[in-house]
């Protein structure tokens, strides 16, 4: 039986991590842009000094909270695009002046910008490997070191990931590298550039590009309750990158266009805001998720937590604290996400039928859960305006849906046996097992 | 140009996802929302010994979903009277296997002939139109019906009636049949690109490739054309 609720009158969204609403102080800093200060940064009468004024200042804001010079940030248009312009960029750079080879390294567990990028290039003749991650999410260190190759060029590895929300030991590699490279430079191997896309980590995590050891790294607007297609790439001095996008030489030729002054303006007030109250937000958003994850463990029967728990003793942050990625097992996650869509309560899941590529999520199979436990797998985000009361409402009617979808459900699954599930009988194609065995390992 | 509207964006702040096929709101259309929220001839509980005729089930790993079904056929008439059916599977898997049971059912049951030859595009014109990404997920249904009409015409001892649908080695090296590539087709692969990342296609036997291309346009013709 369903539960005899009304919808909700507020929109419950628990989708923070595909993108956030503006924050009205955003909004308004964004403001005088559109009809006023409209010019051209490129101008050289009042109103493109105007123009330039706001660009450079947002700059420097950014900048103070990287803890790097204003001239090492490029404005973007969002992070895919700063992602594709670190990685293709500097493989680009490196393809000038060594016609073969070429490797870069990455996480098994990135998001699509990543992935799609090295794609791309091996298409151009680079390699790639992907190093696996262990059962919560954390790129395995040993596995990484022991991949570098002598033309190993590039290091690729997120700061969070966006799915399970696991933290990726970014100081770690970053000091590992910058001793290799001392070594490698004496051998006269080329420099490993270091890279991360920190989209979803920006709001919630400490950004100091020193401390990380990063050479390049992309954050967007949109995941900070900022302006869409805004986002930018620290790059620092003497690393050199290919442009994607050639014309009038903006950005210091790497990225050319006329800017997005208002946005350039709000995503640096959105970043400020977020680096300004983020440990405060932090504490409130990991009580809350706790208190999520305590309840549905209540509640809802066989479900499985994917990435690390807070929950238990820990001397650091493992996750972002506004995420969670639970495994709701013996149900589809697309047939539950439109049945909270009905409460309208907003979530994701990792199920293959909402994927464009029909693909489970990639992240839910790297951490060494079978394909059944994709496909059941929710990701509620949280955000500066989710409440105790919100978290109860779900409460509410998530048990009661969970349970009318087991009823119609022939699969049961025990999760104590993880390796019993996909029935066998079920396959139709005969050769797809064999297909289905290589896909989980790879 | 005056007949372009501008966006009206108190209408924005209401609607829901326009179905670009047929207009409706929301993903799916109203009768394929009905379905998923009341789901027709569903079993619930699990089935007694000799409730029913046959079962069968089929499912995707690849895509997820999993199906098992129940028939309850008429000896003398070969009608169906009754389908029951139960699914791990997404919302147009839920709603095209209800419609699907009821076109079945209705008027005091279908011949099976005449059901098996009922196409999965015919229950999408039932269910006015599915998003062109949903239709992998609405075969399901027709699989599992043909599996669990075999299983019945196995448990009479029909074995002449039973049909199988000779599956065709096409790539010799890694044994990949044109039903492997009917289902990457259905699972929105449209070209040999997309199709060799699904399932690694004429990479060790490139002789096959042509032949490929060929049911990659079969396939695409008969889901999508």
């Amino acid at each position: 039986m369903l539960p005899q609720i009304k919808p909700s009158e507020k929109s419950i969204y628990l989708d923070h991590a595909a993108t956030t609403y503006l924050d009205p102080r955003v909004k308004e800093a964004m403001e005088p842009f559109w009809d006023d200060y409209y010019g051209n940064p490129s101008s050289l009468y009042k109103k493109g000094r105007e123009a330039l004024n706001a660009t450079s200042t947002a700059r420097k804001t950014i900048a103070e909270i990287l803890n790097c010079k204003p001239d090492e940030i490029v404005f973007t248009a969002g992070g895919s695009e700063s992602i594709n312009l670190a990685i293709l960029g500097a493989a680009r750079q490196w393809r000038l002046h060594n016609p073969t080879g070429g490797h870069i390294i990455s996480s098994a567990i990135e998001h699509h910008a990543v992935l799609h990028s090295l794609d791309a290039l091996k298409q151009e003749g680079f390699t790639t490997t992907l190093i696996d991650v262990d059962q919560d999410g954390f790129i395995k260190l040993d596995e990484l070191k022991s991949t570098i190759q002598p033309d190993t060029i590039l290091v690729s590895v997120m700061y969070a990931n966006n799915e399970i929300g696991t933290i990726e030991p970014i100081f770690e590699i970053g000091k590992w590298l910058k001793d290799l490279n001392e070594q490698r430079i004496a051998d006269k191997l080329p420099k490993i550039l270091f890279h991360t896309d920190a989209c979803q980590a920006a709001g919630a995590l400490e950004l100091d590009v020193q401390k990380l050891g990063v050479d390049m790294l992309s954050a967007n607007g949109s995941k900070i309750y900022g302006p869409k297609q805004t986002g930018f790439l620290f790059l620092r001095s003497g690393v050199r990158v290919r442009p994607l996008i050639f014309g009038g030489g903006q950005e210091k030729n790497l990225r050319s266009g006329t800017e997005n002054v208002a946005g350039i303006v709000g995503l640096a007030e959105a970043l400020r805001l977020a680096q300004l109250e983020r440990d405060v937000e932090n504490k409130r958003l990991q009580n809350l998720r706790d208190y999520f994850m305590n309840e549905i463990e209540s509640k809802v029967p066989k479900i499985v937590f994917n990435g690390p728990d807070e929950r238990k003793p820990h001397d650091k942050m493992l996750r972002l604290p506004n995420n969670i990625n639970v495994s709701i097992l013996d149900i589809e996650g697309e047939a539950l996400l439109l049945y909270l869509d009905s409460y309208n309560i907003a979530m994701s899941t990792g199920s293959a039928c909402t994927s464009t590529s029909l693909d489970p999520s990639h992240v839910i199979l790297a951490i060494g859960r079978p394909y059944e436990y994709a496909h059941g797998s929710m990701r509620f985000t949280l955000g500066k305006q989710t409440t105790k009361d919100d978290i109860d409402y779900v409460m509410t009617v998530l048990p009661g849906i969970v349970e009318e979808l087991r009823r119609i459900s022939p699969v049961n699954l025990n999760p104590e046996q993880p390796e019993q599930v996909s029935l066998e009988k079920a396959f139709v194609g005969q050769n797809m097992d064999k297909f289905r065995n290589q896909k989980i390992k790879s | 140009m005056a007949s372009i509207k501008p966006i009206e964006t108190n209408k924005l702040k209401k609607a829901e996802v326009v179905n670009q096929y047929t207009g409706e709101t929301w993903v799916y259309s109203e009768t394929v929302k009905d379905h998923f929220f009341h789901p027709r001839n569903l079993l619930l509980d699990n089935p007694t010994e000799g409730q029913f005729d046959a079962e069968g089930m089929v499912g995707s790993p690849a895509c997820g979903d999993m199906m098992t079904m129940w028939l309850k056929i008429n000896p003398e008439s070969e009608q169906i009277t009754e389908m029951k059916w139960k699914t791990f599977g997404c919302g147009s898997a839920i709603a095209s296997t209800s419609m699907f049971s009821v076109m079945i059912t209705e008027n005091g049951g279908m011949h099976l002939d005449e059901a098996l030859k009922i196409k999965p595009q015919d229950v999408m014109k039932r269910l006015d139109g599915l998003p062109n990404r949903k239709i992998h997920c609405s075969v399901l249904a027709d699989k599992a019906f043909r599996k669990t009409v075999n299983e019945y015409f196995r448990n009479i001892g029909r074995h002449d009636r039973v049909t199988t649908e000779g599956s065709r080695i096409v790539d010799k090296v890694l044994n990949i049949t044109d039903k492997d590539i009917e289902e990457a087709v259905l699972e929105g692969a449209k070209d040999i690109l997309e199709v060799q990342k699904k399932l690694k296609v004429g990479v060790g036997d490139p002789e096959s490739i042509p032949e490929i291309e060929q049911l990659i346009r079969f396939y695409c013709e008969k889901y999508y054309g």
